[in-house]
């Protein structure tokens, strides 16, 4: 075998790979797993016509929403931001109060909802448990979660064995969901199978000593993988795979969330749900900051997946700023009045 | 002793034969002095609907074969009709009563105007086309393509340069035609007959009928399955008439001219039996 | 509550400043008609606008003696450039006018404001500001050396883009130093008035602009005036035989834009959400009151049933309804007449045995709706497969190869448009050779631009509007004698002489 990679140096391309049978994808693809089966599949996924998309998107981007509608979306935008600090300067008191900011984002209504999770650093997240406190966890009553970013974020280029235990690390430290990269180089240069494989092993990663599972979102970076054709077969790979959310991006490369590659994926989890039955959340992630530019991701996700995608376990911002320009707008349409950079809290 | 002549007889072109009339008619060709030349026949709206058909038929194949392809075939007729100058200056002499240096002038100048066609076929797109710079991210071209099926009422007052500077055009963009030769002066048209017959040009590309274009032409101009009417030659028809005809499937319609400017050659001959085809192309790198 | 259902967002007609009545715009002023006048309405509340004045035959023909005039003492003395001067003017004051032109339209016409303010004005602006820059490079239109202005063209223009067709004609004939008679549609007169304002915003010199308002009758008379020198019709194809026949034997350059039922192409190799929003963009935009639109849908078979059932899901996001609000996407039939029409043949289509679906939604009481309509299981000799509907009516059709589909577009009388989606380039190229019609979108569809040649094959007319063919419609070669054409032609001077 040696010998024959060695005459043959292009074998370990030609050649056909087992992948984990991964539920999700022996039901879909049937049969046996293996590289060149998921290549195949993902190969079949009809083109985007990125002018058809950006032109699509543009059109979605320009409903107006108004009055009510607006009371409504911006209060929504709120519930389903992932409050984020991935700073290398990041320490637990930026965090507690990165958690406080998730809790009560507007001191001066308490009406306000809650973010849906503070999105931190692994190393971090015992501190953001621990400022959560009796408040940590969806399952509680005005609880919210804490995500991990982990596999070496953001470039991912680390050793398999580093980056599960980067992800089991930030599970046992009390993480709720997990925040992974794939593997772009591994997927620009053809090789699905390894960033499948990896995918599985890290949702495997994902189990808690009582079975149950952080909830794993699949960072595509689109930035990265350039092409919407890239960006469709990421996405489906990173569902057969097993991810719970697929999320655009890390925020650390340009371009990061658009309109027109988070309604690409919201069209992907809508065909997965077409041809399973099964929900999966998308996230958006990075440079979404103004609440015009929320809103429009949330009329595109209604108009494309459907409404009911509009909830936290189905749909996240990942974003920082966007909080503040939320409660600035919520603060007009109470008051009637613009308000200012002053009236809300920096965290 | 002299040896008696073989007469020719002067058949329709149709689809690439020579049928006699389906009507069986035939009418006397005279002389410029007024004596018998020769029978020709004498076309019915019945051969006039087999011509449409075989012209038809002949759309798909003359007009997707490359403007390269369709100069050289058409350069092959300038060709042939350099060979056979004898013969047509023979028969305009008879027929015209010119000298037969005036008919060899004639006959070069339809050979020139020929070849001048010719280059047409693979140069027209570029001149009346146009790549367009459109506000967005598309590929935007204009390309003029061939209608389809073209009628022609040939020049009546001229026995070659007429028949061909009506002709030619329409062929170089890829129409194939259904023509009326000059019911006086036929014989020309059917000696090129011959020679398209030998020549490449498809059998169904030039149909070619004799007779009466005042009994011929409402069939053409009312034909559903023609697309344009070349009324070039039709000034003493009533050609108001077979405008009005030619509207009812919106025909592209050329009016009669007339006198020695009749047809000359111009790019704009070409261009009035084509249609222009815009496409666009969604353009992006991702 | 549910957050699709978007609160209501309606675009403020508080800049509209509309007169309670329209005179014919002749000669640069606005002057009364002589027949009596007729209303105006909005088709989406079938409330009065404005009261129109209707123009007799006399009126007809003042404006095309004021044409006549202008032309001969002004126009066709002014050079290119300040010809194209007054074309910028007029393309600015569009642009700072837009948002009341696009109310005025959405109101006049029922389509919705997001049209009429992101496709229809901004495309007229461009209209002008694209041949204003042509009024000085006429020697490159393609008509050969110092080619002439026509005289006085008389313009005819339909009811689905107001404004737009009214660029459409207006600016060309303008640039190519032409003056003009226009006649905009009985049901949708206000943009056109409007416009009249702005020629006499732009100083434009009397004449060479008029605007005659009324129906039929006043078309016909205009066309059929013996002193106009061009003919300019874009509508239905009946009337554009009509008119073709009434012009015949006479000199008049005609150009029509008529009739459509383009086949939108869909292969199973298609980027599929785009090619859901082409054929939505298609049939739908504009209440599918577009020649072009894609009225027949063909679907290659081993993918007809997914593609109908993404586009019912894709349907049910439409919002019908009022055409001032900004979420609206389809907007009032124009008239009740079209609406019996749409009626009617989609009755047919029915009793034909095609299944009728449409998505559910609440029309409004008043004016005329129509629900987006589609039509699976049709036969190609079904009278939906074949009749303008020009409505929001699709058609749908299978075919199962590259030649099946292609042989299924081309069978029609009517050859405008077309559509093909596939990620196949190659397959498009070789679709698009072989497809008869005048504008061929390829994974795209009912896009517009002034540089882009716009217009049909066999019964969709004749001309081209759009880029340089557009202004060449308004030229004629220079005067005889002016070129060297004298005989015999040998083969250079035959080349020079090749504008004849």
């Amino acid at each position: 075998m040696t010998t024959e990679q060695a005459v043959r140096p292009d074998s370990a391309v030609t050649k056909d790979h087992a992948v984990s049978p991964a539920s999700r994808a022996v039901e879909v693809l049937g049969g046996e797993l293996t590289e060149q089966s998921l290549k195949r599949y993902l190969a079949g996924i009809p083109g985007v016509d990125a002018v058809g998309l950006h032109a699509r998107a543009a059109d979605l981007g320009s409903r107006s929403i108004k009055t009510t509608s607006k009371a409504w979306a911006l209060d929504r935008i709120i519930s389903l931001i992932d409050l984020t600090t991935l700073e290398g300067a990041d320490t637990p008191g930026k965090v507690r109060s990165l958690v406080a900011k998730g809790l009560t984002p507007d001191a001066g209504d308490l009406s306000c909802p809650r973010v849906a999770a503070v999105c931190v650093y692994g190393d971090m997240v015992p501190a953001a448990v621990e400022a959560l406190g009796v408040f940590h966890g969806e399952n509680v009553e005005g609880g919210i979660n804490v995500a991990a970013v982990a596999t070496a974020f953001p470039s991912g280029r680390a050793s398999l064995a580093v980056k599960l235990a980067d992800t089991a690390d930030a599970v046992a430290a009390g993480a709720d969901e997990i925040d992974m990269v794939i593997d772009r180089g591994a997927f620009l240069s053809g090789r699905y199978g390894q960033v499948f494989d990896e995918i599985v092993a890290v949702k495997e990663a994902c189990r808690r000593v009582d079975g149950s599972y952080a909830h794993l979102k699949v960072i595509l970076e689109t930035g990265e993988l350039n092409t919407y054709d890239n960006v469709r077969r990421a996405s489906w790979l990173a569902i057969l795979a097993g991810g719970d959310f697929i999320k655009t991006s890390t925020g650390k490369v340009a371009p990061a969330a658009t309109l027109p590659v988070t309604l690409l994926m919201l069209e992907v989890v809508r065909d997965w749900h077409r041809l399973t039955g099964e929900k999966i959340g998308v996230k958006p992630a990075g440079g979404i900051r103004t609440s015009k530019d929320a809103i429009k991701y949330l009329v595109t996700v209604a108009e494309t997946a459907g409404e009911e995608w509009l909830q936290p376990h189905l749909f996240r911002f990942g974003a920082s700023s966007l909080l503040n320009d939320v409660l600035l707008q919520r603060q007009k349409l109470a008051s009637g009045h613009y308000s200012g950079a002053d009236y809300v809290t920096i965290d | 002793m002299s040896r008696l002549a073989v007469p020719k007889t002067y058949k329709l072109y149709i689809g690439g034969k020579f049928p006699r009339s389906e009507s069986g008619r035939v009418y006397e060709i005279l002389d410029a002095s007024g004596g018998f030349l020769a029978n020709a026949a004498q076309a019915s709206r019945k051969d006039a609907r087999d011509a449409v058909v075989a012209a038809r038929n002949a759309v798909s194949g003359w007009s997707n074969a490359t403007g390269y392809n369709r100069g050289q075939v058409l350069y092959r007729i300038a060709e042939l009709l350099e060979g056979r100058r004898a013969q047509f200056i023979d028969e305009i002499v008879a027929s015209e009563g010119v000298s037969p240096s005036v008919a060899g002038s004639q006959v070069d100048e339809a050979i020139d105007r020929w070849i001048w066609y010719a280059g047409w076929a693979d140069k027209y797109t570029q001149v009346a086309g146009n790549a367009n710079a459109v506000s967005g991210p598309y590929f935007n071209i204009s390309v003029p393509e061939a209608t389809g099926v073209v009628a022609i009422i040939a020049p009546q007052d001229s026995s070659l340069i007429g028949f061909v500077s009506a002709v030619a055009p329409a062929l170089v963009a890829g129409n194939t035609v259904v023509v009326v030769a000059s019911q006086r002066l036929p014989l020309s048209a059917i000696s090129l007959a011959e020679v398209l017959a030998t020549s490449d040009v498809p059998g169904g590309v030039v149909n070619i009928l004799t007779g009466s274009p005042a009994e011929i032409a409402p069939w053409l101009a009312s034909h559903a399955d023609v697309n344009a009417l070349d009324l070039v030659g039709a000034s003493d028809l009533d050609w108001i008439s077979l405008q009005i005809a030619a509207a009812e499937t919106l025909m592209r319609v050329l009016p009669p001219e007339s006198g020695p400017d009749a047809a000359l050659p111009s790019l704009a001959r070409i261009t009035a039996f084509t249609e222009t085809k815009t496409v666009w192309h969604t353009k992006s790198l991702i | 509550m549910s957050f699709l259902e978007y609160a209501p967002a309606p675009e403020s007609t508080a800049l509209l400043n509309l007169q309670s009545e329209y005179g014919l715009f002749i000669n640069g002023e606005f002057v009364a008609g002589s027949d009596p006048t007729f209303s105006t309405i909005s088709p989406a509340t079938e409330k009065h606008i404005a009261t129109i004045a209707q123009a007799s035959s006399a009126d007809v023909d003042a404006a095309v003696k004021a044409a006549r005039t202008a032309y001969d003492t002004t126009w066709s003395r002014l050079s290119g450039r300040d010809r194209g001067k007054y074309l910028f003017r007029i393309a600015r004051l569009v642009q700072e006018r837009a948002r009341e032109l696009a109310v005025a339209e959405s109101l006049d016409n029922g389509k919705p404001i997001k049209e009429s303010r992101d496709v229809d004005v901004p495309l007229v602006a461009a209209w002008f500001f694209y041949y204003a820059g042509w009024a000085d490079k006429l020697d490159h239109a393609g008509v050969g050396p110092n080619p002439r202005a026509l005289g006085v063209a008389a313009q005819v223009i339909p009811w689905n883009f107001p404004l737009l067709m009214l660029a459409w004609k207006i600016a060309p004939a303008l640039a190519a130093g032409n003056t003009v008679v226009l006649k905009p549609a009985e049901t949708t007169p206000l943009t056109a008035l409007l416009f009249a304002e702005i020629v006499q915003q732009a100083g434009l010199p009397a004449g060479v602009v008029n605007i005659v308002t009324g129906a039929g009758e006043t078309g016909r008379a205009l066309v059929n005036h013996p002193d106009v020198n061009k003919v300019a019709f874009t509508g239905s194809t009946s009337v554009g035989r009509e008119i073709a026949r009434s012009l015949a034997g006479t000199s008049k350059k005609l150009t029509l834009e008529l009739g459509g039922k383009g086949a939108n192409i869909v292969f199973d190799d298609a980027p599929i959400d785009q090619a859901i929003e082409g054929i939505v963009r298609g049939i739908f935009f504009n209440q599918g009151h577009v020649c072009c639109a894609g009225s027949r849908l063909l679907v290659q078979e081993n993918i007809h049933d997914e593609v109908v059932e993404r586009l019912k899901t894709r349907l049910g996001t439409l919002r019908v309804g009022d055409p001032l609000d900004k979420n609206t996407d389809v907007g009032a039939i124009n008239s009740a007449e079209q609406l019996q029409r749409i009626r009617t043949l989609s009755d047919i289509g029915e009793a034909e045995g095609a299944e009728r679906w449409s998505p559910a939604c609440d029309l409004p009481e008043n004016g005329f709706w129509f629900a987006p309509t589609i039509f699976t299981n049709v036969s190609t000799s079904s009278r939906i497969a074949r009749d303008e509907i020009f409505g929001p009516v699709l058609s749908i059709l299978s075919f199962r190869t590259p030649a099946e589909a292609i042989a299924k577009a081309n069978n029609t009388p009517y050859g405008l448009s077309a559509g093909i989606w596939s990620d196949k380039g190659s397959k498009i190229l070789a679709v698009a050779d072989k497809l008869r019609a005048g504008v061929i979108w390829a994974n795209t569809f009912n896009q517009f631009d002034p540089s882009s040649p716009f217009g049909g094959y066999k019964e969709s007319g004749y001309g081209r509007e759009g880029g340089k063919q557009g202004l060449a419609a308004y030229l004629a070669p220079a005067a005889f004698g002016s070129s060297p054409t004298a005989l015999p032609v040998s083969t250079s001077s035959a080349l020079e002489g090749a504008d004849k």
